[in-house]
């Protein structure tokens, strides 16, 4: 199988890699970069549970191949929080309203919640459930996932007071 | 019995320890263990509903560079021992890959290994296997009759399972009542998906003779299953408990894929993995759920309280029997949910078909139950045009009745249905929402409002284990926990499973916080490899809470009183003269003399010259804890207490259907809740969110459909409907507290709530929906095209 040298950044830091044409881009992160937090699931861009940030838009990462990403720039789980380890505000609103239980789907939960508070500082429970509709939790019934959002919009909406 | 505000530590708001390394996506699942020189695994599947093998070829996978082995069936079934059953079926044999014969459309006949996925997927497509079309069965009644294709034909029939119990004088009740009533109800084949299919790692170690697995696992007595069927010692197999599982709710039990990798690995003396694609797991991965046609009669009296209740539910098993077919066992423990039914005859009979097998699934056959009596309950109201929580209020168990003993054999502990369903429909304002339904009709909606009410047996025995199989002899469904104080006053706990979203790490660290008087967040929780593990039944049947959680406080009781065994010696005072708080002892009355936790701690790790004499150094203790009211075995009749708790829920949901494309919508949900203490508040919103969200999927969405050739017409999440954030309502959940007395601290089961009771409830909105047409649907699911046929026929 041919080989293609990509290079692309991930969370910041960027990386040159010689790719199979067929292998997708979460298969990379996971694989070649060791981004384990990206997880796998439908592996037919249904299930939202591979969902990353690419050039600032939420992608899923089992529908792009790695030699399509070469180029661009990509945010995972891995990097929404500080270098020093501290949590996003949508992370630690994640934790404290306990919006999860397996953990499976929440990285990609996480990467959709925090595009739309980027974009949205202020979402209704409407926009919130739109902006998680593509990510499929079998876990939660998605109520604490939405409260979690709300909690995480209206802190940072009172920390820029 | 101790009452929520008593406590310090339970039923209080706090951040649940597992979840910060999911959010930082530290989370540890099986397919992100990796191993130098790891070999993966893609199956070949049988495209036939049923065949034979005559031939497999491999010759061109193995050609194929980076291709190391090809396992078929016939080598595996020649070197195994065949996978453990819940029923007495010798001539059953089931195996992880098919040997000889292919009984369904997607079975698994040869595993592939490579060096990476892809190549083994390549090499799939080369194994050329030479099959012969054999007649199968897919409709479960038709496999009941004489005439019908045999799935394991050394069986005889299709028949796996099939007995009638009959507790109390049902003929006579029956003979007696003013009014009888039959309906046929079905829930189809569902199953709980979780977004991670089932993924496994196996390495063997000659050097130390281990089989280290590291799985996606949620499963009792699973070391066990692998060395029976891999015929070796129990010592020589190590699971891995720390994995993280990504969902699970009963389903993840894949000892077929895992005895296939640890064949395989000791064959190769190398790593083999194999995680599920999402085909694999829909079709191949024998995960689906019960499946079922319930024939239900009663008879009732003019106030419509029910006399007796006969139910025969035949259960479309699937191809090979597993531990499945007791789902219809568990049933028994609340075979007449939450009523004053005083007789009951039950008629329970499980069919094989040429599908993949089913699992055990959230609730384990609950479910599919309380929904078929829900529709009998919500069909007598009607009968006898009386509301139908009217009816259910006649017929509910009283609160001062408990402990109340159901025909079945069972005691129900405790509970208080009157006041949960009374302060459901007062803070639901069920006026009004009668109110906003019809004002949707007026509007030219078809709209309805919904109501269930019913039981989550938790915290089992699993006596349906002898019940259903004479052989086995199980009464203890066991649990346990270690706990160690280190040196430095240090305290960590360990449990012998793994978990899959129950948060059981905050479970012990609470629980044991709770009697040790420490900070909880202070305690260390942790999963034991299997082999250093004490006895574990692992998170099933709504067990945690109370077994977990009771085998907790029972270890952390007998370090308590170690501690004030090691203060009482030194201060040279009996034991009823000290004062035990937060982990330092002091002398009643004279504060000023106190041994500090880190001071009794420090003897007890090296002052063996002030340890009480003859007592062990250091400070550990371990419990393992009896289910609660278990130990017996079934008696002659069947009767046999099942489950020691039992948690009461009742729903109400408000739904509209468009009248023109069936398409449901629900626009309010509430649940009164009953589950006794709640150990964390947050986890049981969770689970209570989660199982409505799953009973919501059951009763509108998800189906294995299955065409009339055999084929799977929903292997992937476009034609099997999960729902999502726009489907499922935010849910108002009214909170009652009626602990167990049988248990710690008054818990009772939270896993399996939410699913027990959704479907019944959406099933009752739909039909009040349909009422004013004077149509009716029993079927589960109530799909948007199965409600636009009826509404069009």
């Amino acid at each position: 199988m041919s080989k293609n040298t990509i290079q692309i950044t991930v969370n910041g830091t960027s990386y040159k890699r010689e790719v199979e044409a067929r292998l997708t881009l979460v298969d990379f992160l996971r694989d070649e970069l060791d981004l384990t937090g990206t997880h796998v699931g439908c592996e037919h861009g249904v299930c939202g549970a591979c969902s990353v940030i690419m050039d600032g838009r939420p992608v899923r990462s089992c529908l792009i191949y790695a030699v399509m990403a070469d180029g661009h720039d990509f945010v995972t789980v891995e990097g929404l929080g500080g270098k020093d380890g501290s949590l996003s505000p949508i992370q630690d609103a994640f934790w404290e309203n306990h919006a999860m239980q397996c953990g499976y789907c929440t990285p990609g939960m996480l990467i959709a919640c925090h595009h739309l508070l980027e974009e949205n500082p202020d979402p209704t429970e409407e926009e919130i459930r739109e902006a998680i509709g593509g990510n499929l939790c079998r876990c939660t019934g998605y109520q604490q996932i939405v409260e979690a959002v709300k909690i995480a919009a209206q802190r940072a909406r009172g920390s820029n007071l | 019995m101790s009452t929520p505000h008593q406590f310090k530590y339970l039923t209080k708001k706090r951040r649940v320890k597992e979840d910060r390394r999911f959010v930082t996506g530290k989370g540890r699942f099986a397919a992100d263990f990796k191993f130098p020189g790891m070999l993966h695994v893609a199956m070949v599947s049988s495209p036939f509903t049923c065949a034979k093998i005559n031939s497999i070829d491999c010759s061109l996978a193995l050609e194929l560079p980076g291709v190391h082995y090809v396992l078929t069936g016939e080598e595996l079934a020649s070197n195994i021992n065949p996978l453990l059953s819940g029923l007495d079926l010798p001539e059953v044999k089931r195996l992880p890959l098919a040997n000889g014969r292919a009984r369904y459309a997607g079975e698994w006949v040869a595993a592939v290994v490579a060096d990476t996925r892809h190549i083994a997927e390549d090499a799939a497509e080369l194994v050329a296997i030479d099959y012969e079309m054999l007649d199968f069965v897919i409709d479960p009644e038709e496999a009941l009759q004489d005439t019908a294709p045999v799935v394991h034909p050394e069986n005889g029939n299709n028949i796996f399972f099939d007995k009638t119990w009959t507790w109390g004088d049902v003929e006579g009740d029956f003979a007696k009542a003013a009014h009888t009533l039959a309906l046929r109800a079905k829930w189809s084949r569902s199953s709980t998906v979780p977004i991670e299919t089932f993924a496994v790692t196996a390495s063997w170690d000659g050097g130390r003779e281990m089989l280290d697995v590291w799985a996606s696992i949620q499963m009792p007595k699973y070391p066990e299953q692998i060395a029976r069927a891999l015929r070796m010692p129990v010592t020589s197999v190590n699971v891995h408990f720390d994995v993280d599982v990504g969902g699970s709710y009963g389903l993840k039990r894949g000892i077929r894929q895992t005895v296939i990798v640890s064949y395989l690995t000791k064959k190769l003396q190398r790593p083999v993995r194999f995680i599920e694609d999402r085909l694999e797991n829909m079709a191949g991965g024998e995960m689906h759920g019960p499946d079922r046609i319930f024939d239900m009669e009663v008879a009732y009296d003019e106030q419509g309280i029910m006399e007796s209740l006969k139910i025969t539910a035949t259960d479309d098993c699937g191809c090979y029997p597993g531990r499945a077919p007791l789902q219809l066992g568990k049933p028994v423990s609340a075979i007449v949910g939450p009523y004053r039914i005083k007789s009951a005859q039950y008629h329970a009979r499980s069919v094989s078909t040429n599908k993949t097998s089913q699992e055990a699934v959230r609730g384990f056959g609950q479910a599919p139950t309380n929904f078929a009596i829900e529709t009998v309950v919500d069909r007598i109201a009607s009968a006898l045009n009386t509301p139908r929580e009217e009816i259910r209020r006649r017929n509910l168990i009283r609160s001062d009745e408990f402990p109340w003993r159901i025909p079945s054999g069972s005691e129900y502990d405790s509970g208080d249905y009157h006041t949960v369903l009374d302060k459901l429909m007062k803070t639901a304002d069920w006026d009004g929402l009668i109110d906003k339904r019809n004002a949707f009709r007026e509007s030219g909606k078809l709209a309805g409002l919904g109501l269930s009410t019913c039981l989550e047996p938790s915290g089992g025995n699993s006596s349906f284990e002898p019940l259903f199989n004479p052989k086995n002899n199980t009464t203890t469904w066991m649990e346990s926990c270690l706990i160690k104080v280190d040196m430095l006053g240090g305290i960590c706990a360990m449990m012998g499973t793994s978990s899959s979203g129950q948060g059981h790490e905050t479970l012990l660290a609470v629980s044991i916080a709770e009697v040790l008087e420490r900070d909880p967040d202070s305690i260390r929780a942790i999963h034991s490899d299997s082999v250093t593990a004490l006895p574990s039944n692992s998170p099933v049947g709504s067990r945690m809470a109370i077994m977990l959680g009771g085998a907790a406080a029972g270890a952390a009781k007998k370090i308590k009183n170690q501690v004030i065994a090691i203060a009482a010696h030194n201060f040279q005072l009996p034991e009823d003269r000290l004062i035990y708080e937060g982990g330092d002892v002091y002398v009643k009355g004279d504060t000023e003399r106190c041994l500090k936790w880190e001071q009794l701690v420090d003897i007890a790790h090296r002052q063996y010259h002030n340890m009480p004499i003859g007592s062990e150094p250091g400070l550990q203790a371990q419990h393992t804890w009896e289910v609660p009211s278990g130990g017996a075995m079934p008696k002659e009749d069947g009767t046999v207490q099942m489950y020691p708790c039992y948690a009461f829920e009742a729903h109400i949901p408000l739904v509209t259907i468009d009248p023109g494309t069936g398409q449901v919508q629900i626009h309010d949900y509430y649940i009164g809740h009953d589950c006794g203490t709640v150990i964390n508040p947050d986890i049981v919103r969770g689970m209570t969110f989660g199982g409505i969200a799953h009973g919501i999927g059951a009763a509108l969405y998800e189906k294995f459909q299955y065409d009339e050739s055999g084929q799977l017409q929903a292997g992937t999440f476009m034609d099997y409907l999960l729902p999502s954030a726009h489907e499922i309502p935010t849910v108002e959940m009214i909170k009652h507290y009626t602990p167990s007395p049988l248990t710690e601290f008054g818990q009772k089961g939270s896993g399996e709530s939410g699913y027990l009771g959704a479907p019944a409830a959406i099933a009752s909105a739909v039909n009040d929906a349909l009422a004013p047409l004077g149509k009716s649907i029993a079927t589960l699911p109530m799909r948007v095209r199965d409600l636009e046929e009826l509404l069009n026929s």
